[in-house]
């Protein structure tokens, strides 16, 4: 691993459509981009790719789902696309990253430039653990608007399917579906909340007959024809979960969703003291079973047991 | 002849006494004043003048020269006209020198003789008694500062002519009884017990007034920010007798005294606007004057739509906000105001007030991000309170789970935190919390074996710099000290977590 990460290098390589190297997928379709930059590794095209999409002002919910399903995915050697944008896109790639897969990050800027800078430890991270950094555009190229619409194609011709994880009712991530959809490649979308502005496009994409991403286990049969769950690796149960904490922290726990809640909120339905559901959050905030997205606010953390409490 | 009296001119919040001299000799007839003054002073002559015909005196035709020692202050305002007249009336020998010799005067001029009202008369009249004048002379209309000078015989003229008599015959004019309003009593004072539900900005009200702690609101339009805000004054522990004097002499020079008594009893709270200039939020004019950060002083600086105030009213804050003070460096002189306040800031979650709910927000990230970098690192880094303030919920506003406690109950809390802190930090000569350095800090913030474990695992976990760990103990001691407890525990800690400020944590 440590030599691969070297390995990755910082070098950017361009590779013309007529190189071998030039990915396979990339060959089916028309207006493909004459060449890459390529920063780090292309994804393997022995191994299952997904490309995972979705707003970039996300819910807390839809951080959840995206960290979720790509660490699921990651750790059965999927290998994760997305473009590093905010939200979505850098949990997607984080949650890869936290399930020690691959990921790679097609860019609408030169490869050498990272955008949005706040996702500059991502960016790293790909690189150290060999995935790679895509991009048509030459290297130093600046962030344009239009870029980013038209990338998107190159995402979801490299991957096997497009998990949208959530979308606004026009929202940029359905492009991408659009592309898929002209590429025929398969389609799923996390489902969510009816009357949640954020999962609008992924409620309407399910309706016209887009698979049902309601667990990562539904993906990964759709990859692998069948698919059957580690015996290994036991899932941990609500109970056991549960165990671990005091009474007060499991008051307050089964008290937290997927979305936010205000901590008055919280104080009020665990009927615990304001003070000391501030402190429980605080100390399950630590633990890391509690995810604050905003100050005063907190739902569940991706390191949430699927089973319901 | 030559006389002399005295009076006192205010700079920023000093006064320093003047002398003004009078010279009545032969020569070609004219009046001259001399002395750095300025316009309004020089333009004394003129009303000093009349005045003195309109009671019957006529000035000489003799050569008259005024000097206003010492002559390099400059000197502003209307405060010299009586003892100018006061000065010539002695030169002219209309007056006995004797008795006035260790007096002090103030007081504009009308043309008709009536002795009108001037700014800053308190910090004169404590200047007098200091340096061992015997007693005053003050416009009746300044009145009521005189009644809090105590061992200081304060004489308050309405004319002219009632100085005359007391300079000739000794007569004391009799005190006009101030239309009798005495306390505002009429008036509510609003009180925590008003605000329904908000149990979290209750709390963090508590915590913020009793630790002296800066504190940042943030909420939807309408969720009670403001509403809190004005409520702190009444929970922050009552003014002594010292801080009382020390305000009420600001608020002299501002010319701001409350119109029934000339001393504050009550902590301020200045709500300034966010379209204010940086020169009326911190001070300034030539002759510097005190912003509302100095009103605000021992009491509470409200500043709404803190992120829209423009970012160099913003970051002038700064060197106030550290040091408790602010000097303003103008041509002619350096003062230094007090600006001992408590900063409450309100502001927005986001442009549209309803992040971080995606149903109603319409904000992008890019609005959000632009939102929040208004303001500045160094600015928030001062705050050491965040309250996330959430819209009042129905059953709230009908049955209220707020309502029992009321502000005196959580001023009791506030009182008791406070002795703590007051009787700890005897030797190091603050009273707050807020203003431990991080070098003290080991010494008066002593940690359970447990809590120290804890903040080692946040200070990694939550990714805290230096400053955000000081902040966060500075925090857990006035929580301790809320629970009267020496020694800080881990509750207290969590909890001080809990409001930490955005930026603390690198996010």
């Amino acid at each position: 691993m440590e030599n691969r990460g070297r390995s990755a290098g910082e070098q950017l390589r361009y590779i013309r459509k007529q190189d071998p190297e030039y990915p396979e997928k990339l060959s089916f379709y028309d207006r493909m981009p004459a060449g890459l930059y390529v920063k780090g590794n292309l994804p393997d095209p022995e191994k299952k790719t997904v490309a995972m999409v979705g707003a970039r002002n996300c819910s807390s919910y839809g951080r959840t789902q995206a960290l979720q399903f790509a660490e699921q995915l990651a750790r059965e050697g999927v290998q994760i696309i997305s473009g590093l944008a905010y939200g979505i896109d850098a949990y997607s790639h984080q949650g890869a990253l936290k399930g020690g897969g691959k990921t790679f990050a097609v860019l609408g800027c030169g490869a050498d430039i990272c955008y949005p800078k706040e996702n500059y430890l991502i960016y790293e991270e790909i690189l150290k653990t060999g995935g790679g950094i895509l991009s048509e555009y030459e290297p130093g190229t600046p962030p344009l608007g239009w870029h980013f619409p038209i990338r998107n194609r190159v995402i979801s011709a490299l991957a096997d399917l497009v998990l949208v994880v959530e979308a606004r009712k026009k929202s940029g991530s359905l492009i991408t579906v659009e592309y898929a959809l002209e590429q025929g490649k398969s389609i799923f979308a996390v489902p969510g909340r009816v009357g949640d502005s954020c999962s609008q496009g992924c409620n309407s994409l399910i309706a016209q007959g887009a698979g049902i991403a309601w667990n990562p286990e539904v993906v990964l049969e759709e990859l692998f024809g069948s698919w059957k769950e580690r015996s290994g690796e036991a899932k941990q149960s609500g109970e056991s979960f549960l165990l671990r904490f005091s009474e007060e922290e499991r008051a307050v726990l089964r008290v937290l969703q997927t979305t936010e809640l205000s901590l008055e909120r919280i104080s009020a339905e665990s009927h615990l003291e304001l003070r000391t559901a501030a402190t429980v959050l605080t100390m399950l905030s630590l633990e890391g079973v509690v995810y604050c997205p905003s100050p005063g606010y907190y739902c569940r953390s991706e390191d949430w047991p699927s089973e319901e409490l | 002849m030559f006389c002399r009296c005295l009076s006192a001119a205010n700079y920023g919040v000093e006064t320093v006494p003047v002398y003004v001299e009078a010279d009545v000799s032969d020569g070609f007839p004219c009046f001259t004043i001399v002395g750095y003054a300025g316009t309004q002073v020089k333009e004394a002559q003129e009303r000093v003048r009349t005045a003195l015909r309109n009671i019957g005196i006529r000035l000489p035709p003799k050569r008259i020269t005024i000097n206003l020692f010492p002559g390099n202050l400059r000197k502003e305002g209307t405060r010299f006209d009586l003892p100018i007249a006061v000065a010539i009336l002695m030169a002219m020998e209309k007056i006995p020198v004797q008795g006035l010799e260790d007096f002090l005067f103030l007081g504009e001029l009308h043309l008709d003789g009536t002795v009108g009202m001037v700014p800053g008369v308190l910090p004169s009249l404590i200047l007098a008694k200091e340096s061992g004048c015997s007693g005053c002379v003050i416009p009746a209309g300044n009145l009521k500062e005189g009644r809090i000078i105590r061992d200081l015989q304060v004489i308050g003229v309405s004319t002219l002519s009632d100085f005359l008599a007391f300079a000739r015959e000794r007569v004391i004019p009799p005190e006009q009884e101030t239309a009798g309003k005495g306390e505002k009593q009429g008036e509510t004072v609003p009180d925590f017990s008003e605000i329904r539900g908000q149990e979290a900005l209750k709390r963090v009200s508590v915590i913020a007034a009793a630790g002296f702690h800066n504190l940042i609101l943030s909420g939807p339009p309408g969720s009670g920010k403001s509403m809190a805000a004005k409520r702190i004054p009444t929970i922050l522990p009552p003014l002594t007798e010292e801080e009382s004097m020390e305000l009420s002499g600001i608020y002299s020079i501002a010319g701001l005294l409350p119109e029934n008594s000339g001393l504050l009893t009550q902590r301020p709270f200045q709500a300034p606007h966010h379209t204010i200039s940086p020169s009326a939020l911190c001070g300034g004019g030539r002759i510097p004057h005190p912003g509302e950060i100095t009103l605000a002083h021992r009491g509470v600086l409200f500043l709404d739509e803190f992120p829209e105030l423009k970012p160099a009213t913003l970051e002038m804050l700064r060197q106030p906000l550290e040091e408790r003070q602010i000097t303003i460096a103008r041509l002619e002189s350096t003062c230094t105001f007090p600006a001992e306040f408590l900063l409450v800031a309100a502001m927005n979650p986001c442009p549209c007030g309803y992040h971080p709910d995606k149903n109603r927000c319409t904000c992008t990230m890019h609005d959000l991000r632009k939102y929040r970098q208004k303001l500045s690192g160094p600015i928030l880094d001062r705050i050491d309170l965040r309250c996330d303030v959430q819209e009042v919920e129905y059953q709230d506003l009908k049955t209220g789970s707020g309502g029992q406690i009321s502000s005196a109950d959580m001023q009791q809390q506030v009182i008791h935190a406070a002795g703590i802190q007051r009787e700890r930090y005897k030797k190091e000569g603050w009273l707050f919390n807020s203003e431990l350095r991080p070098e003290a800090m080991e010494r008066y913030c002593p940690l359970t074996e447990e809590a120290e474990r804890l903040l080692s695992r946040a200070f990694t976990t939550l990714g805290l710099s230096a400053r955000g760990y000081h902040r966060i103990l500075k925090l857990a001691r006035t929580i301790a000290d809320l629970d009267q407890e020496e020694i800080i525990g881990t509750v207290h800690i969590s909890e001080a977590i809990s409001y930490r400020s955005r930026g603390q944590n690198g996010k």
